[in-house]
């Protein structure tokens, strides 16, 4: 094994650029495979089937899609509004266990604004056995007064702490020219949650009503609120009410009741499913990513054929003499398999570099589009199967070039 | 008696399909540690006759008995293992691996038969005036030193026998003499028996047994007459 090994290092060491060219290539195809397939399990995974602390959303008459989207990850625009009442209704429901309202338009430099209840921070769990935590110092905004809370990530970026003020801009893109004049103080700063609620600064729902140039239309007539008029709850809406069932099957008969026999709201239930149906309508994308990655790893495969065909003409003389001193036929058939197989293996190798350079990179562009965390950590069945196979695809290229080197005739080579 | 060949035999097809007879050799022996020269010009059939000793070729029919046992018999892969260990063979051109430090061609040498020993890979090298050259490849060496580093190779498994096939036919007339002097000084230290080939008297005048291959191979004019190819296809 030892002579095999030297063989195999000074041919790969003596056709360096070939070599190289080869193992990147490999690494590439390698690398790519296995990110895609990581990236899209986990994403689906995570924006699927992830335990965002609520059982389904109720918003107004539109798209699940949207709603969840807007409600869960705070992204696109809010479908409408829903009146206060309906709230009132849902929430007093005994099949109910928690009903927060979110109310949604506003951002501070980019990030989104939501007005909601104290009761999010203090019953809700923002997943299985876990509740917001705040850093210390920090605790939950009063209902009634001009308090923030803000999530990791926007105290991290933009320096807001407990005591910071900051002023709300209307609207869900940052203009600096929409800024209101209404001033909040920050009284705690939630500890990372890995969600997309990293992203949000959330104050009383009671200050997204009062906000200069906010108008209410919950009674089907415009209403503007004053600074210390109390709002008759006809004129109240909001955006969304995240709901958390007492009773498990809440969903199936708030679903019949609402999405089919309703014209007023929509029931995203189960959100999960909502959010599937984007993977499943941008599955062909990710397929036709697969198999270019799949084609990326069969022309590697092509290359360590040709590599080492290219150098089978030159090499021939070599196995020649290596029989003259007494190798066997299968000695230097070994050999040229286990060159296949090392160039495969150091793709490989470099391949796991690439996949994490790229899950890293998309890590972190959904991380900070999202607030969704995708991890390297991840130990998907591709991590082995991929690497495993191109291996072996490697090993199999070289069958040919090594059925050549073992046909090998040496009186004639030697005398050639 | 080391080596003993009986009614060997070997011939090959010329392009019109028709048997060419190169070797037809009815008896030759050598002892153990003995050294015999064979005369004979080129193209006829010599290297085919160490071919068949080494057990790089097989030959059609007649025995080549080493130690007593025929190897003419045995499988390809026993013909192969028995000249890693047995046999050392320098060639005129002396086929050394040209991606190879010359340590390293000799350490190839040894994967083959007792295994990769680096300290008396050295000592060889040393032995033979080229420890300042261990880490050179061919390409960097004179033509003296490559067929120093090919005595190595094929002096470091400490062989039975030592088949060299005009070993110094690359060398000038100056170099020659020394040459042949330090592969049978070389032979006698590691107590190998030397067969060596070449076409030049001269160089073989100080053998105590010259054989002429044009007596020994009845098959010679056969040889000579078609230019038998050196060392020809294993037919």
């Amino acid at each position: 094994m030892k002579g095999l090994l030297l063989l195999v290092s000074k041919s790969i060491r003596e056709h360096a650029l070939s070599s190289w060219v080869t193992i990147v290539s490999i690494g590439l195809g390698c690398g790519l495979t296995m990110a895609i397939m990581v990236i899209t399990s986990q994403a689906e995974r995570t924006f699927s089937q992830g335990d965002v602390g609520f059982d389904a959303v109720l918003g107004a008459r539109g798209s699940a899609l949207q709603l969840v989207l807007n409600t869960v990850f705070h992204l696109e625009t809010s479908p409408g509004n829903i009146p206060w009442s309906l709230y009132r209704q849902v929430a007093a429901d005994p099949r109910i266990a928690h009903a927060i309202p979110y109310a949604v338009g506003d951002n501070y430099r980019g990030y989104r604004i939501v007005g909601t209840v104290p009761e999010l921070f203090s019953e809700v769990e923002v997943r299985e056995g876990e509740r917001f935590r705040f850093r210390a110092g920090g605790r939950v905004f009063h209902p009634d007064r001009m308090e923030a809370i803000v999530g990791s990530t926007v105290a991290q970026e933009s320096g807001l702490r407990v005591s910071s003020t900051l002023n709300p801009y209307h609207g869900i893109e940052f203009d600096e020219s929409a800024r209101h004049d209404e001033q909040y103080t920050v009284v705690g700063v939630l500890e990372p949650t890995n969600s997309p609620s990293d992203r949000v600064i959330w104050i009383p729902i009671e200050g997204i009503f009062r906000m200069g140039g906010h108008v209410l239309r919950g009674s089907g007539d415009d209403f503007r609120a004053t600074e210390v008029e109390t709002i008759p709850d006809e004129h109240k809406e909001v955006s969304a009410v995240m709901l958390e069932f007492a009773d498990p099957n809440a969903g199936f008969s708030l679903d019949q009741l609402i999405n089919k026999q309703g014209k007023v709201a929509t029931l995203a239930w189960p959100i999960g499913a909502s959010l599937a149906e984007i993977f499943r309508k941008l599955g062909w994308i990710v397929r036709v990513l697969e198999l270019v990655a799949v084609l990326v790893v069969l022309v590697a495969a092509g290359t360590i054929l040709a590599s080492i065909t290219n150098t089978m003409r030159e090499r021939r003389r070599e196995f020649a003499i290596l029989r003259a001193l007494g190798a066997r036929r299968r000695t230097v058939f070994a050999a040229i398999l286990l060159e296949s197989t090392t160039l495969a293996l150091l793709g490989a190798v470099v391949g796991f570099a690439v996949h994490a350079g790229i899950v890293l990179a998309a890590a972190s562009l959904v991380r900070a589009e999202t607030g969704v965390v995708l991890t390297l950590a991840d130990a998907h069945p591709a991590l082995l199967l991929v690497p495993l196979g191109v291996t072996t695809l490697g090993a199999l290229a070289g069958v040919i070039p090594a059925r050549s080197a073992y046909g090998t005739d040496v009186a004639n080579t030697l005398a050639g | 008696m080391l080596l003993q060949i009986e009614a060997l035999r070997k011939s090959f097809r010329d392009p019109d399909g028709e048997t060419l007879p190169v070797v037809d050799v009815p008896a030759f022996s050598l002892d153990e540690g003995e050294q015999v020269g064979l005369r004979g010009t080129s193209g006829s059939g010599k290297t085919t006759f160490l071919h068949c000793i080494a057990g790089i070729l097989r030959a059609d029919a007649g025995s080549i008995r080493f130690d007593g046992e025929d190897l003419s018999r045995w499988p390809e892969a026993r013909r192969d293992r028995f000249r890693a260990r047995h046999i050392g063979y320098v060639y005129q051109s002396f086929h050394l691996l040209p991606g190879y430090t010359a340590l390293e061609n000799v350490l190839v040498g040894m994967m083959f038969g007792e295994g990769i020993d680096r300290a008396r890979a050295v000592r060889t090298l040393e032995s033979l005036g080229l420890g300042s050259r261990l880490d050179h490849r061919p390409r960097q060496l004179s033509i003296g030193q490559q067929q120093r580093v090919a005595l190595a190779r094929a002096l470091v498994n400490r062989p039975r026998l030592l088949l060299a096939d005009e070993p110094t036919g690359n060398l000038d007339p100056a170099h020659a003499g020394t040459a042949l002097e330090r592969i049978r000084e070389s032979c006698r230290e590691v107590g190998a028996a030397l067969l060596i080939v070449s076409h030049d008297p001269a160089l073989l005048a100080g053998f105590e047994r010259v054989e002429e291959w044009s007596v020994l191979n009845r098959a010679f004019d056969h040889a000579a007459g078609a230019g038998a190819p050196e060392g020809g296809a294993d037919a």
